[in-house]
């Protein structure tokens, strides 16, 4: 064991660092462009859709230089973090080929339509439909809490297609925000900005070029997206490292240390999950709880002032929705004890 | 001896919920956010006529905080605990008929404790307190807090007006009143997760028919039921570690059920679309208001070593 990185890895590093500290920080779609032209956007991908098919450490470096520099949040993160790496797993060639490189670039925006109304936490539960139709399929129904849905051109999402019940006859597919039958309704977030939408969709047509995997199979293709949003392509370690950092600055108390030492603990297990990966639900619970106790610890350093700090509270507002989305940590304890533990069901 | 409201302190206390009930406080609270502190002064002026705001002028401590839960108990705006419980001490004779009635609101800057004043912009007085003296104090910058509906002002002391006035007394007033709209912000946080956990249905069953969900909400349960107890007694003795035991208390077991309202309703409970967010924001705002958790722990240390 050694925890020393070889010279690619420092020259990549040292690269990073010093690329984000010559940056005058924007965001949006031209922050994105401008991470793309850096090669910077995706670095673990292939070379040909925009990345520099950078081994998975150097993922985590860049993560890690992003945070400390106070990098903006990426209006991209959806389609990166999430239908990226379930496009190169399951997607086809030519998909990887149309979708990726704009996706790199900023000049398509993704967002996830997964939940409904009635499934949330029980995503088996949907009911929003695929119907077969000449070179395609027909989307119906509605889908909820779609992060970056409001700013976002396209969104990926599961469909019942068949008649078969619960997680069979689901079919994963993609879909234009502003296509013809589409309605997108903001929706007010506790910190009052829109930052997810409901999704109306009345008769929208899909190709059959943007079903990814095969039709029927959107369950297990969307459970390989799950394992990202719940892993370290979601939240790497940066975030949490940056701001146990921060936290020193306000003071020196046993909370302090204690985050200290967790965030230590979330990025030493991404170092080694490089080699030996872990079970994503415990990734999930681990970052979710360790994002509330770091910026709690910072409210109660601020004191009173804490409620007018506008980093800390926005950071402890995002940290509040980690336990809820990427499926509850109720749901994440049951897979790991009944899946890891084989605890029965 | 006697821990538990009377029936009569029952019947103020279900009087006023009655009142708030009908006031659509989603609405008070969303002009008193956006700056319009009209209806959320009709509100406290309907405070008067119940004799909510003259409490700590012909009342007891034990009346404060049975009316205080309530207000915590609808998230009610304005300085609350500044107003109602501690300014009757500290302001001149003059203006107690006026904070009697529910027409004046009274802000305080209390450096350490409380080092902005509380809705210092739209209060119609503010007062600076230290040992040395109380102060008139114009609102200087602005802030606005976590919680849309508050907004906090730095302050810049002006003329001494007094000394001598019971300043003690009326901090450990202002912190009961405090605590115990915890505890109320607390109990309707409970109260709405238990509602939303026998409606919402998942997996085919309600969802708080999981022991998951049950036995956070019975850990909120056992939280608030031991705070209480603490803050009654605390009305009683108005003893430093008392007020500040019933503090602590009351403000870790709000942000236990805080968590859990939010964690059971999910995503909707994340939205300004639920009245739940007026709670979900106030309680962490106030459980650092008036001391934190910290600070009244090393109150308590010095008083019982």
């Amino acid at each position: 064991m050694n925890l020393d990185l070889d010279p690619a890895a420092v020259a990549f590093r040292d690269e990073v660092r010093e690329w984000l500290a010559a940056q005058a920080f924007t965001e949006g779609r031209d922050w994105e462009r401008r991470l793309a032209e850096a090669g910077l956007a995706a670095v673990a991908w292939p070379v040909a859709y925009g990345g520099r098919a950078a081994p998975p450490l150097h993922a985590l470096l860049f993560d890690e230089e992003y945070h400390a520099a106070g990098a903006p949040a990426r209006i991209g993160r959806n389609g990166i973090s999430l239908l990226a790496p379930t496009l190169l797993t399951h997607g086809t060639p030519e998909q990887c080929a149309r979708i990726l490189p704009p996706m790199a670039r900023g000049d398509e925006v993704w967002a996830q339509a997964w939940s409904e109304p009635s499934a949330g936490s029980d995503l088996a539960a949907i009911r929003s439909r695929a119907t077969r139709t000449g070179g395609g399929w027909l989307l119906s129904g509605q889908k909820t809490w779609s992060s970056r849905a409001v700013v976002a051109d396209r969104a990926f999402g599961l469909f019942r297609s068949g008649p078969e019940q619960r997680h069979r006859g689901l079919t994963y597919l993609m879909f234009g925000l502003r296509d013809p039958g589409v309605t997108v309704r903001p929706i007010r977030q506790l910190d009052g900005t829109t930052g997810f939408a409901e999704i109306f969709l009345d008769d929208v047509f899909v190709p059959d070029a943007d079903v990814i995997g095969s039709p029927g199979d959107g369950w297990r293709v969307a459970m390989s997206t799950a394992g990202h949003e719940r892993g370290l392509s979601l939240r790497g370690p940066g975030r949490f490292t940056a701001a146990a950092g921060r936290l020193i600055e306000l003071g020196q108390t046993r909370q302090v240390a204690d985050s200290w030492i967790a965030a230590r603990a979330y990025r030493m297990q991404a170092y080694a999950s490089l080699d030996e990966p872990v079970a994503p639900s415990a990734t999930k619970l681990f970052w979710s709880a360790l994002d509330v106790t770091l910026h709690e610890t910072a409210l109660d350093l601020l004191g009173p002032l804490a409620e007018i700090d506008p980093d800390w509270t926005a950071g402890y507002l995002f940290a509040l929705a980690g336990p809820i989305y990427a499926g509850t940590d109720e749901i994440q304890r049951s897979i790991l004890a009944q899946r890891e533990l084989g605890l029965p069901r | 001896m006697r821990l538990v409201p009377s029936v009569e302190q029952r019947a103020f206390a279900a009087a006023l919920h009655e009142l708030l009930t009908k006031a659509d406080l989603a609405t008070i609270s969303a002009a008193w956010a956006d700056g319009d502190t009209g209806p959320g002064r009709r509100l406290w002026a309907a405070f008067g006529d119940l004799g909510v705001t003259g409490l700590m002028i012909d009342g007891g401590p034990d009346d404060l905080v049975v009316a205080a839960e309530e207000l915590g108990h609808h998230a009610v705006p304005g300085p609350v605990a500044e107003s109602i419980a501690a300014a009757p001490l500290l302001a001149g004779e003059d203006l107690l008929p006026e904070l009697a009635a529910g027409r004046i609101i009274v802000s305080l800057a209390v450096p350490p404790w409380l080092p902005l004043a509380a809705d210092g912009d739209s209060a119609d007085l503010i007062l600076h307190v230290t040992d040395a003296g109380i102060r008139a104090a114009e609102p200087g910058a602005v802030h606005r807090s976590l919680h849309p509906a508050r907004r906090l002002a730095e302050v810049r002391p002006g003329a001494l007006l007094a000394t001598g006035r019971p300043v003690r007394r009326a901090l450990e007033l202002g912190v009961l009143a405090c605590a115990a709209q915890l505890l109320g912000a607390g109990r309707a946080l409970l109260e709405t997760s238990v509602e939303y956990a026998r409606t919402r249905t998942q997996f085919g069953t309600p969802i708080g028919s999981f022991q998951a969900v049950q036995h956070r909400l019975a850990d909120v349960s056992v939280a608030l039921t031991f705070a209480r107890p603490l803050l009654h007694a605390a009305a009683v003795t108005l003893r430093t570690e008392d007020v500040s035991a019933a503090k602590v208390a009351c403000g870790e077991a709000a942000v236990l059920a805080a968590r859990a309202a939010l964690q059971v309703h999910g995503a909707i409970g994340y939205t300004r679309e639920l009245d739940l967010n007026r709670w979900l924001t106030l309680v962490p705002v106030l459980h650092r208001s008036w001391g934190t958790a910290g600070q009244h722990r090393d109150r308590i240390l010095q008083e019982i070593r």
